[in-house]
């Protein structure tokens, strides 16, 4: 792709957003999230003179990760590391890779979706990851976002290409300080019988707001795991688009967030049965505390072709305080009958009789409930793959054990 | 080492025990038997502390101390341990960390140096074996999927961890089958001595044949009606309860 395809791409992204504007509660997709405290500040681009992010040091899992890209409001600061079949850049060096020409923003919907529509007209910079066919990486990579400064936006954008029965592990992070803006897109394309393990640990500044959107686009027989964190930011909406575009496609989808103070956090999924035989399986765990608010707002969708789909959907919360808000609204939209499908969703409390019995063996009731908590989290918690991600989400959560 | 004293207590402003009064010396085995209904429960829950029991009158001191006044956490830490009917199942909470956690929280309270987590495995792979219980045990979530049989083992595990002073078993025999219910006695057998009590709530005399008692106590209708040696409670088996109610009726 040559530049001016991809300035073309911008073009027709700004005047898409142009049109649609900023999204409001009107639209049945935000209709839980009113994003208006975001679209008063006049945000700038970092054009390299904001302050230098002090806080990745922290985030970094150089070392441990196979290769990292750490970029500090939307600029690359550090790349090391590498695998040996996979080609790691910065996509602002990829345009004119052949894998770039032929993915990006072939998924993530500039035309429908304005934030989308924003991030691509802005692009900065961001991860260009592409697995070549058969190749099994051994170990993961990691993207790492900084954040910092005030009035300061960033608009990350992510490419990531796993050929034909290759298989990879990345992990985006997410973190910062002061009240500055993330808006970031990731594509994620899983080739025929790829296998992918994919994380995203959003822990922004509690001032920062962060909209996040992954767009996956599922081939035949390719089996994506996708695992979506959120501790941290002031305003938040996550929002994952996945595509079961082949036969025999698998996804497993989790999410965990944990809310407190003023925070608000919107999970928005739709998952996409658009070929037979694909599976599906997806838990969304919330934690709600003070006068936090969260929302699941999950959508699985069973196209007329997607015969013998078998679709899972279950969002659990614990609410903490008589205060915080969930709104948790699974959907199932099926368009054939030779399917199964299920979902619910429950909102609960801290289990009164499991809180006893941890305290009439000696344990304290504030320890009590913090292990409760944390045993509500480590379902999903305990079957990541990656030490190095554990730890870093549970030593995030960690409040819940001291 | 336990004195209770005419106690009142029920739970959702029902009354159920109407003036229990009982004394438990150090070093000693008590039981309680008596039918369905009696109180037994209500009195385990109310010496531990479990929440929404109320104690309308009377008094418990334990080793001289208000234990009614204690936090379910404050009274453990003193070394009471209640042995559940219906031990909970908390998935996500590990089993060995959360007992570590009571082990140490215990012994801090008692102003002894915590346990390091391999000195803790060591202490807690020696008393696993005393209930047979599989280490692969150790790493599941509390009681998380363990059969009915395994629960019980677990609770007698844990009190044999923790070492409490007064140990309360709470109808930890019913449901049991004969192995496991040998188990169960030889785990608190071992857990015997001058310095433990132990207080057996059953509804059945089985038990009580591997684990003999000092004293057998006959709860009917929230009081103690009778109290003897261990050859009430094969009287009971042999008679049944109605033998006590008639007794109790034609006393009034």
């Amino acid at each position: 792709m040559t530049v001016d395809v991809q300035n073309d791409i911008r073009e027709q992204a700004a005047t898409r957003f142009a049109a649609l504007g900023w999204p409001t509660p009107e639209l049945e997709e935000w209709k839980f999230t009113n994003i208006a405290p975001i679209t008063r500040i006049p945000w700038r681009i970092d054009e390299g003179d904001a302050r230098a992010p002090q806080k990745f040091g922290v985030a970094s899992m150089r070392g441990r990760a196979l290769a990292e890209l750490v970029f500090a409001n939307g600029r690359l600061v550090d790349i090391n590391g590498g695998a040996r079949g996979v080609e790691i850049m910065p996509i602002s060096a990829a345009a004119s890779h052949p894998m770039f020409e032929r993915h990006y923003a072939r998924y993530a919907d500039y035309q429908r979706h304005a934030m989308t529509a924003l991030n691509t007209a802005h692009a900065q910079d961001g991860g260009f990851i592409v697995v070549g066919d058969g190749v099994a990486v051994d170990g993961f990579i990691h993207l790492l976002f900084v954040g910092t400064g005030d009035g300061i936006w960033s608009h990350p954008r992510n490419l990531i290409v796993v050929g034909r029965h290759s298989q990879v592990s990345i992990v985006e992070s997410f973190v910062g300080s002061g009240n500055y803006f993330t808006n970031a897109v990731t594509e994620i394309v899983a080739a025929e019988s790829a296998v992918v393990d994919h994380y995203r640990l959003e822990n922004e500044a509690t001032d920062a707001f962060h909209v996040g959107t992954v767009q996956i686009h599922q081939e035949r027989s390719s089996n994506v795991t996708s695992r979506h964190v959120a501790l941290g930011g002031n305003l938040v909406r996550n929002e994952v688009n996945v595509a079961l575009a082949g036969e025999g496609a698998a996804l497993t989808l989790d999410g965990l967030f944990v809310t407190s103070d003023s925070q608000h956090i919107d999970n928005h999924t739709v998952i996409d049965h658009v070929k037979a035989h694909c599976d599906s399986l997806e838990l969304y765990k919330g934690i709600l505390d003070d006068k936090s608010r969260g929302v699941f707002d999950g959508l699985i969708i069973v196209r007329p072709d997607a015969q013998k789909t078998n679709s899972r959907q279950v969002n659990r919360n614990l609410i903490l305080s008589e205060r915080a808000i969930i709104d948790s609204k699974p959907t199932l939209e099926i368009h054939n009958d030779d399917v199964k499908c299920s979902h619910g969703s429950t909102i609960g409390q801290l289990d009164e009789e499991a809180l006893f019995y941890l305290r009439a063996r000696g344990v304290g009731e504030a320890e009590a409930r913090n292990l409760l908590i944390y045993g509500f989290a480590s379902e999903i918690v305990d079957r990541m793959r990656i030490d190095a991600v554990k730890e870093t989400v549970r030593t995030a959560i960690g409040r819940f054990r001291r | 080492m336990l004195d209770i004293k005419n106690l009142h207590a029920g739970i959702d402003g029902k009354e159920i025990l109407h003036g229990l009064s009982l004394k438990i010396g150090t070093g000693e085995v008590h039981a309680i038997m008596g039918p369905n209904g009696s109180g037994k429960s209500t009195l385990a829950n109310v010496l531990a502390g479990r929440p929404r029991y109320e104690v309308a009158a009377g008094t418990v001191l334990f080793e001289g101390k208000d234990l009614l006044a204690m936090a379910p956490e404050d009274r453990a830490r003193e070394g009471v341990f209640l042995a559940m009917q219906y031990p909970v199942e908390i998935p996500g909470v590990n089993n060995i960390y959360f007992l570590k956690a009571a082990l140490n929280a215990i012994r801090k309270h008692r102003g002894e140096e915590e346990l390091d987590a391999m000195e803790f495995l060591q202490l807690a792979r020696e008393k696993m074996k005393l209930v047979d219980l599989d280490e692969s045990f150790m790493n599941r979530g509390v009681n998380e999927g363990f059969s009915g049989g395994e629960k019980k083992r677990n609770e007698i595990f844990q009190m044999a961890v923790l070492d409490p002073k007064l140990a309360i078993l709470d109808e930890t025999d019913s449901g049991l089958d004969i192995d496991a219910l040998r188990i169960v006695a030889n785990g608190v057998n071992t857990l015997r001595s001058e310095k433990h009590s132990v207080l057996v709530i059953t509804h059945y005399q089985r038990l009580l044949k591997y684990l003999v008692p000092d004293y057998v106590h006959v709860l009917a209708d929230g009081r103690i009606v009778k109290s003897g040696g261990k050859e009430l409670a094969e009287e009971l088996e042999q008679k049944g309860y109605e033998w006590i109610e008639q007794e109790v009726a034609a006393a009034r």
